[in-house]
């Protein structure tokens, strides 16, 4: 795992960005948060492109910043690749040009290892139709896998993404993951990932730094994080859920089976190879309760859990934290059910969850 | 048809050639430092600039011959220095015409940096280029418009002064006397056929010359700004 420290103070006019933290990375980071968190401040920080921040940064055994001793690296020095929200091709040069500015500036005396390659990096982002274009003649999506493609040729130890899917359409988005996700198995950089969009986050990511209000709130495994109730406000109380572990099993009647422990679940269908391993982002809103097991009901999903804790707060609503088959779920419904049911810490329940609700939301 | 003198036209040639090539020199950097300060003097230098494209030509020629003159502090130091005088000479034209032309090179260029804007550069930071680099590898191909404008306006503004010359230079053949002091001259001694080559001969070049190169700005194989 690479080691990022940052103690950094910027104030941009009404705004402070406060952050200390050491970070683990490992595959790609979600930075995650509304917009104004500071998300894309930590980056810019991080990339030295913020020369009136202060404070400390380092990463692995460099510094790359400590105001105190005077020292800041500039950018152009950073072992980083940065892919920006906007692309920022340079328009007077074609795609290869651009690819081809950043392999030549790209960092020597790194061994064979960590070089990245021109033929790898074409092959892996698709890039060799639009090798003769003119970016100005490309459409958002491609753009944007010219970018990646051009952070990587620097052959960075760190790659830095600020919402590159932020401009795209739905249908772009997901012509456009897959290829993320490529980059970082291919050629396991840590990416530091940044949006404001949890299925992105959770599509994407293993790990997240949550930020709100410039600071840095909480960091760790994704789905770690996404389950602790107490920052259910920063990661979406409605959107947040559980990352529940499947195993995808056999596709029959337009249903595809997942296998979570001893359960069945079932969802509409999705071209996964059986046996897969996958995670299936299920909302808390989107479960329900029974103390006995329904009959004659359309909810094609029905799953035996122990109740572990009931949180009641301000609202009408309470948040169930149920265990099934050793994974946690949560589920979101109102007092009143809570007093009606009877429940009670330590109770045998039944989750019930509509298939519908899973369109989009298992992993690979 | 009597015959034609040249002179003029080469020193006139001569005269803006030289003038671009410093205002680029000079005119670059500055204009830069003002496409990306956060200075507050910039208002400040920006006034200063484009003051010669509201003063009268006299104004500026007067002072510009108060300074220039020997006994003005620039032109004593060029007495020192060269042993000449730098009034009524090529070297003092040169100077004015610089002045003079200033904010016809420096506006465009600024113009066409801020629209560059800093994103390109923290790219090409960020990418490994080095400030210097940066500014030959992105900065400047992506403003070669304000290039291309600046070159040609400083060029033509300076073929085309005369308040400032007829002041600071006067009419030495060979060496101030350029076209617009020719054109004068001929007009003066009612030598109007020599009046008329001189005059379409400069209104033919500056036509083709701006048709040029707003073709060349329809042409580029990218569209910025």
């Amino acid at each position: 795992m690479a080691k990022l420290t940052t103690q950094s103070n910027l104030l941009l006019d009404n705004f402070l960005f406060d952050s200390a933290e050491t970070l683990e990375l490992n595959g790609i980071t979600a930075i995650f948060g509304s917009s104004g968190a500071g998300k894309t401040t930590l980056l810019r920080i991080l990339a030295g492109l913020e020369n009136r921040a202060t404070g400390f940064v380092s990463y692995e055994n460099e510094i790359w910043q400590d105001t105190k001793n005077g020292v800041f690296i500039p950018s152009y020095e950073r072992k980083i690749g940065y892919v920006f929200q906007d692309g920022r091709l340079f328009s007077h040069l074609t795609v290869e040009d651009n690819l081809y500015y950043s392999l030549k500036r790209a960092h020597k005396g790194l061994n064979e290892k960590t070089t990245i390659g021109f033929s790898e990096t074409i092959k892996s982002l698709d890039l060799q139709p639009l090798l003769h274009r003119y970016p100005n003649f490309l459409s958002g999506g491609e753009q944007q896998r010219v970018a990646m493609g051009r952070a990587l040729l620097r052959s960075p130890q760190l790659l830095l993404m600020d919402e590159p899917l932020s401009a795209l359409d739905l249908k772009r988005k997901a012509e456009i993951l897959p290829y993320i996700k490529n980059v970082a198995n291919q050629f396991q950089i840590p990416i530091l990932y940044v949006t404001h969009n949890i299925d992105e986050a959770t599509h994407l990511a293993q790990r997240m730094v949550l930020l709100s209000s410039g600071r840095i709130i909480a960091s760790g495994e994704i789905g770690e994080i996404l389950e602790r109730a107490d920052l259910w406000p920063l990661t979406g109380r409605l959107e947040a859920g559980a990352l529940l572990q499947a195993t995808v099993g056999p596709t029959k009647k337009g249903m595809t089976h997942l296998l979570v422990g001893e359960e069945t679940l079932k969802i509409p269908a999705v071209s996964i190879e059986p046996e897969t391993k996958a995670r299936l982002r299920v909302q808390a809103k989107e479960v329900a309760i029974a103390t006995e097991r329904p009959s004659h009901l359309s909810i094609r999903n029905i799953m035996t859990a122990r109740l572990l804790s009931i949180e009641t707060g301000e609202s009408a609503f309470s948040e169930l934290l149920l265990d099934v088959g050793g994974q946690h779920l949560r589920s979101r419904i109102t007092r009143e059910a809570v007093k009606e049911l009877e429940l009670c810490e330590g109770q045998q329940v039944y989750a019930l969850i509509k298939s519908v609700s899973f369109e989009g939301r298992l992993f690979t | 048809m009597g015959s034609l003198e040249l002179g003029p036209v080469w020193l006139s040639l001569q005269l803006a050639t030289v003038t671009v090539i410093v205002l680029l020199l000079v005119g670059t950097p500055l204009a830069w430092w003002l496409a990306y300060t956060r200075s507050r003097i910039k208002p400040v230098i920006e006034a200063l600039i484009a003051l010669p494209l509201v003063l009268p030509p006299t104004v500026l020629g007067f002072y510009l011959l108060i300074l220039l003159g020997p006994a003005g502090p620039i032109g004593r130091f060029w007495v020192q220095l060269t042993d000449s005088a730098l009034t009524f000479s090529f070297s003092g034209l040169v100077i004015a015409s610089v002045i003079y032309s200033f904010p016809f090179v420096v506006q465009p260029l600024q113009n066409s940096f801020q629209g560059v804007g800093r994103a390109p550069l923290e790219a090409a930071a960020t990418l490994g280029a080095k400030p210097l680099d940066a500014f030959f590898s992105v900065a400047s191909p992506m403003a070669i418009r304000g290039y291309v404008t600046a070159i040609i306006l400083g060029f033509t503004h300076t073929l085309g002064e005369f308040g400032v010359v007829l002041m600071v230079g006067g009419n030495i053949p060979g060496s101030t006397r350029v076209i617009s002091i020719a054109i004068y001259e001929h007009v003066e001694t009612l030598s109007y056929e020599q009046a008329h080559i001189l005059s379409l001969g400069l209104l033919i070049f500056s036509f083709s010359v701006l048709l040029g190169v707003y073709i060349f700005n329809r042409r580029l194989p990218f569209n910025r700004i």
